[in-house]
């Protein structure tokens, strides 16, 4: 099972794309390791450099419908091989929803109010993120300020993380 | 209570609920193309899995960059090509065969009411036409289901369309769904199914109904869904007549596949389309859509007719009927590529492919060409482009690109002057309001 721990990028977007988050252009690549250079190479976002924004991030929080269009893979692939296994957004696009539990990654969903309170809180300072799946809760840090928040994830979306993805649990079950 | 279309098919397809709300459905077909799947064989190979769950129901198609124009995509050809070799899978379609997927494959008849489909592609929802249940997945869905032929969904819920009124001249399916995804916006129907009907629906060939069903993802929806009718039957009719003593027969067999009038819906909305005009995208987001009388004068450096959108015949139809005994402007470059080798044979026959010559346009073979900038027709930095495809985002055709959304007649209209047009101003019906 991956650790979900560590540091946070904030992408105050809604509407956030699988274009963006990987060009149709690198679709011709056979493995996840040749997207590493190239996540959300076109994102149109004020305030955040592609290029550089991700260095050290284990975390993407964002904002409604994230994830939206293609069903390609390659999008969660281009996060897991840049060491971003979790997402956290108001909400997701089913296909990229369900890509990221399949690849044993979570993508979580928050109600509004608590996105607009880490958005407020903690974007633009240097956040981090602990997550306790069992519990069901995360802790954000950033300096001295602290805030739990918890989350729900479905019975079945948790089996596919602890299982490693949809691939495992699939073969052994059916 | 009755039941919806899609709850039917799911109750006949379940196989295992494992927790809450998650049910594993048994598939009736399981689609491949070139670009999600040799992923997907690759990781199979590597656990020691390189197995499929029947070959007979495996169908596959190199068709998003065809011919290959690298080395890479000429890999990714051969693994595909390869792959289905080594498993015996016989619907397998490769240049000179090929086209784009999800016009090709109903044109095969491989897509009947009541099926379960997945692919590895968003636009797989365009089956759903059928009366099928059809939804787009990523590689390891679509590897789980080229191992076990099965696919799990959350329950399915739906979301009924129905149009009425009458479609005004020189307005088409692909203006319902563009001001229906106007009105639910881009995530208005994530998680449900868009269930399509009314007498417009009911109404239009299944090439309208696949372009309705095609962009349901575009407003977030797992599967867009027609019933299956006379139209259905007919459409499939030279691939179902040996199991049919009739038509009839073939129909009654089919109204199994009809949602029940006491059905619970997730929600139902009305769009009367009397009063519509065509329509069109003016930003990044599908659901950026306003009349073309609006956008009217505003340049274009491109018109690209084609893609699992608006790639058919009947497409081609409409734009050439625009087109004939005209030349496009001097200030844009027209690329029209016929979805399929049978689309583009019927062209040929018909004088249409001669039309788009003697217009100016380039004809290219049947591929995904320009649609996701991949292939053929990509654009420059801050050109233009109109479009019958279905996906406008930022960078889709080529990076710093701008799409526009349209219907094939108003992208034909629009070659001819270079500038956001409306078709009737050419094919001599009527204004529209």
């Amino acid at each position: 099972m991956k650790s979900f721990d560590g540091k946070v990028a904030f992408l105050d977007r809604s509407d956030i794309n699988t274009d963006e988050i990987i060009p149709a252009r690198y679709l011709t690549e056979i493995t996840k390791e040749a997207l590493k250079p190239f996540l959300m190479e076109d994102l149109s976002m004020e305030g955040f450099n592609p290029a550089s924004g991700f260095a050290g991030v284990s975390v993407v929080v964002s904002r409604a419908n994230f994830g939206c269009g293609s069903s390609r893979e390659h999008a969660p692939w281009a996060f897991e091989v840049n060491g971003i296994y979790l997402v956290i957004a108001e909400s997701f696009a089913r296909i990229f929803r369900q890509n990221m539990f399949n690849c044993g990654m979570m993508a979580v969903e928050l109600p509004k109010e608590d996105i607009d309170t880490l958005f407020t809180r903690f974007s633009g300072k240097e956040t981090f993120v602990s997550v306790d799946l069992e519990k069901g809760l995360f802790v954000f840090k950033a300096g001295g300020d602290t805030l739990e928040i918890s989350f729900s994830v479905s019975e079945f979306d948790k089996s596919l993380v602890k299982a490693g993805g949809w691939v495992d649990f699939a073969d052994k079950n059916y | 209570m009755g039941k919806t279309i899609t709850e039917k098919i799911f109750d006949a397809h379940r196989v295992d609920n494992p927790a809450g709300d998650i049910q594993v459905i048994r598939l009736d077909a399981v689609f491949c193309h070139e670009i999600t799947t040799p992923v997907a064989i690759n990781d199979l190979v590597a656990r020691g899995k390189d197995r499929v769950f029947d070959p007979s129901k495996i169908k596959a198609v190199i068709d998003h960059v065809t011919p290959a124009k690298d080395s890479k995509t000429a890999e990714q050809g051969k693994i595909i090509r390869d792959w289905a070799r080594r498993h015996g899978i016989m619907d397998f379609f490769d240049i000179g065969r090929n086209g784009v997927c999800h016009a090709l494959f109903p044109e095969k008849g491989f897509v009947r009411p009541g099926y379960t489909v997945i692919m590895g592609d968003s636009h797989t929802c365009t089956h759903g036409a059928f009366g099928a249940f059809a939804a787009g997945v990523g590689t390891t869905d679509l590897e789980v289901g080229i191992l076990k032929g099965v696919c799990a969904f959350k329950a399915p819920r739906t979301l009924k369309v129905e149009v009425t009124g009458s479609l005004p001249a020189g307005v088409y399916a692909k203006d319902v769904i563009l001001a229906l995804i106007g009105e639910l916006g881009v995530n208005g129907a994530t998680n449900k199914v868009i269930e399509f009907t009314g007498p417009v629906v009911d109404a239009m060939s299944m090439e309208s109904r696949m372009t309705l069903c095609n962009m349901a993802i575009e407003a977030g929806g797992t599967c867009g869904v027609c019933y299956p009718d006379a139209v259905t039957v007919d459409y499939l009719w030279p691939f179902i007549e040996k199991d049919y003593p009739s038509k009839e027969a073939a129909l009654a067999d089919y109204s199994q596949w009809i949602s029940d009038s006491d059905a619970e819906y997730d929600g139902t909305m009305t769009l009367d389309v009397s009063g519509l005009s065509p329509m069109m995208t003016f930003g990044y987001k599908p659901d950026q859509v306003k009349p073309v009388s609006e956008m009217e004068g505003s340049p274009v450096d491109q018109v690209y007719i084609g893609s699992c959108t608006n790639g058919r015949i009947e497409d081609l139809r409409v734009a050439a009927a625009v087109l004939k005994g005209r030349r496009i402007a001097d200030t844009v470059r027209g690329v029209v590529s016929p979805a399929t080798p049978e689309v583009y044979r019927m062209a040929l026959a018909e004088g249409i492919i001669g039309i788009f010559m003697d217009a100016g346009f380039c004809v290219t073979n049947p591929t995904c060409g320009a649609c996701l900038g991949m292939s053929n027709g990509v654009l420059a930095e801050g050109e233009v482009c109109a479009a019958t495809t279905n996906r406008n985002f930022n960078g889709r055709m080529g990076k710093g690109g701008m799409v526009h959304l349209m219907s094939p007649a108003t992208a034909a209209a629009t070659a001819l002057t270079g500038k956001i047009s409306n078709s009737l101003l050419y094919t001599g019906k009527e204004a529209c309001a």
